[in-house]
């Protein structure tokens, strides 16, 4: 049994609520995997020693207790997981609209992947359970393959958002206007003007949601494999 | 180099619908697939590209057999399809969706298929993807300069446009057909669509275009089982009518021509791009 720990950090839920919506997928999930610990779902006090740690949230430089967390994981886990946009690039916790902080001492908070080393990173607010499920099976098949791009947004993905589209491709003349950002954006932060997209930065929460699902960023080989 | 990506039969088609015939394109596949596939129920809802006057493209959900024939015929500008296949599970509720695209735009799809990152309860509801063949688009200002300065016909009085035999063509509500050579639109083309090594849509279900077959039919690629048992079904239930593509002419050896040119001229740009450290898809 590969055992799996849900760890919540700074963050609203939203990605256990995708994690536990995949409905009878998860069950699939759930029997070839062990649950070891999950504030919301299973009764354990202390994270155990694991083989994934699906971590949501960002990390509260103000706050000890997140940063102990954080560092406890990544001694605990193998494999690490930033799932969703607060861990993987700071998300709605970071970009609030205005930043409007939730108190007025919470200065910072970082995504996960700014602070300790994550080994693979899930954008999105929230990502589809169907991306979460596809994750955990490639983990547990070792399919490294399918886990490269999401490897590749641990190590520099902090910065995956709407900018992201504008940046390295729009700017780049790599743009032919397919529209699959502003479909992808869950805060409709993306409207198309001309067949291109034009980003409402007051909406953009920095997801990243646009910036993986774009064609022209990053199109892995086995996506060549239609059958 | 394999020209055409991965397929299992192709064939040349035409739609047996009158009033598709009288809006389409070439051979009307793409209208006849959707419809068929209303009809039946084997789709709920199809993406489509709209023409929102003065052939202007605007992406479309379409759940019913008029609204898809409203949007019938190619245009040949940007229509960013994709931006409204979430809508039309959320807010149409479909549950089976078609969707047509440019090669680009099936890769996108197949992309977000694989990687549904931001694509809750998405990928599962896409039935059927069709591709067309596909050269390159013109942004619509490009597009309405070749035909105002170039073809020298107001765009409000344009009531068809074509590709082919190496002109591009703008046909009038005044019965005027005006011409002018292709060599002549290619500063207009959307630069984007010079990185592009896809010609024939080789991710779609099912990709079709105009080249390889004579006036009035398609050339279609059949990629996928699903695909195939769908058209299966089209021409048993007569919605299509079907010659051998050996059968006709100009046949599969242009569009292999026009493959391979594509390919090699933009695989040529990518490396231009690269020397110069300039980014590229990958």
């Amino acid at each position: 049994m590969v055992k799996v720990a849900h760890v919540q950090l700074c963050s609203c839920c939203g990605c256990l609520v995708s994690l536990a919506d995949t409905y009878e997928k998860l069950l699939d999930v759930l029997n070839s995997i062990e649950l070891v610990y999950c504030q919301t779902l299973a009764d354990a006090r202390e994270i155990p020693e694991c083989d994934i740690a699906l971590v949501e949230g960002s990390v509260c430089l103000d706050d000890h207790h997140s940063l102990e967390v954080a560092k406890e994981v990544r001694e605990k886990a193998k494999i690490v997981v930033a799932l969703g946009a607060c861990a993987a690039t700071g998300g709605v916790t970071r970009y609030c609209r205005g930043n409007q902080l939730s108190k007025p001492v919470h200065s910072s908070f970082s995504p996960l992947t700014e602070v300790i080393k994550v080994d693979l990173a899930i954008p999105g607010c929230p990502p589809s359970p169907e991306a979460i499920v596809s994750v955990i099976t490639a983990a547990l098949n070792g399919d490294m393959e399918y886990l490269q791009p999401f490897a590749e947004l641990a190590e520099n993905g902090s910065e995956a958002c709407g900018c992201d589209v504008i940046n390295k491709v729009v700017n780049k003349s790599l743009c032919m206007g397919c529209g699959t950002c502003a479909s992808a954006c869950p805060t409709r932060a993306i409207e198309m003007l001309d067949g291109r997209p034009n980003i409402l930065k007051e909406l953009c929460i920095k997801c990243g949601a646009c910036s993986v699902q774009c064609p022209r960023i990053r199109f892995p080989e086995l996506i060549e494999k239609i059958e | 180099m394999n020209p055409f990506g991965a397929y299992k039969k192709v064939v040349s088609a035409r739609s047996t619908l009158k009033e598709v015939l009288k809006k389409a394109q070439d051979g009307g596949i793409v209208s006849t697939a959707f419809i068929y596939g209303l009809e039946n129920n084997l789709l709920d809802g199809v993406i489509v590209a709209d023409n929102a006057g003065e052939f202007q493209a605007v992406p479309k959900v379409a759940t019913t057999p008029e609204e898809v024939l409203e949007a019938a015929g190619t245009k040949y500008t940007v229509c960013p399809n994709i931006s409204v296949l979430k809508s039309a599970v959320r807010e149409y509720g479909c549950e089976k969706i078609g969707v047509v695209g440019t090669p680009c735009q099936v890769r996108a799809v197949r992309k977000l298929m694989k990687y549904p990152i931001g694509f809750r309860h998405v990928p599962d509801k896409i039935a059927l993807i069709i591709g067309i063949f596909c050269m390159e688009n013109f942004p619509y200002q490009g597009l309405k300069l070749i035909v105002e300065e170039h073809c020298g016909v107001k765009m409000e009085d344009v009531v068809k446009m074509d590709i082919g035999k190496g002109k591009f063509w703008v046909y009038t509500k005044w019965g005027e057909t005006k011409a002018i050579k292709l060599k002549e639109t290619h500063p207009y083309e959307q630069i984007a669509c010079h990185v592009c090594t896809d010609y024939t849509a080789e991710l779609a279900d099912i990709s079709t275009g105009s080249v390889g077959s004579p006036d009035g039919w398609s050339t279609v690629f059949i990629r996928t089982a699903k695909a195939e048992e769908i058209f299966n079904k089209m021409v048993e239930d007569g919605y299509l009518e079907v010659k051998p593509i050996e059968e006709v002419k100009p046949g599969l050896g242009l569009v292999e021509k026009l493959a391979k040119t594509k390919k090699e001229k933009n695989m040529k740009e990518i490396g231009h791009r690269k020397e110069l450290g300039l980014p590229v898809p990958y």
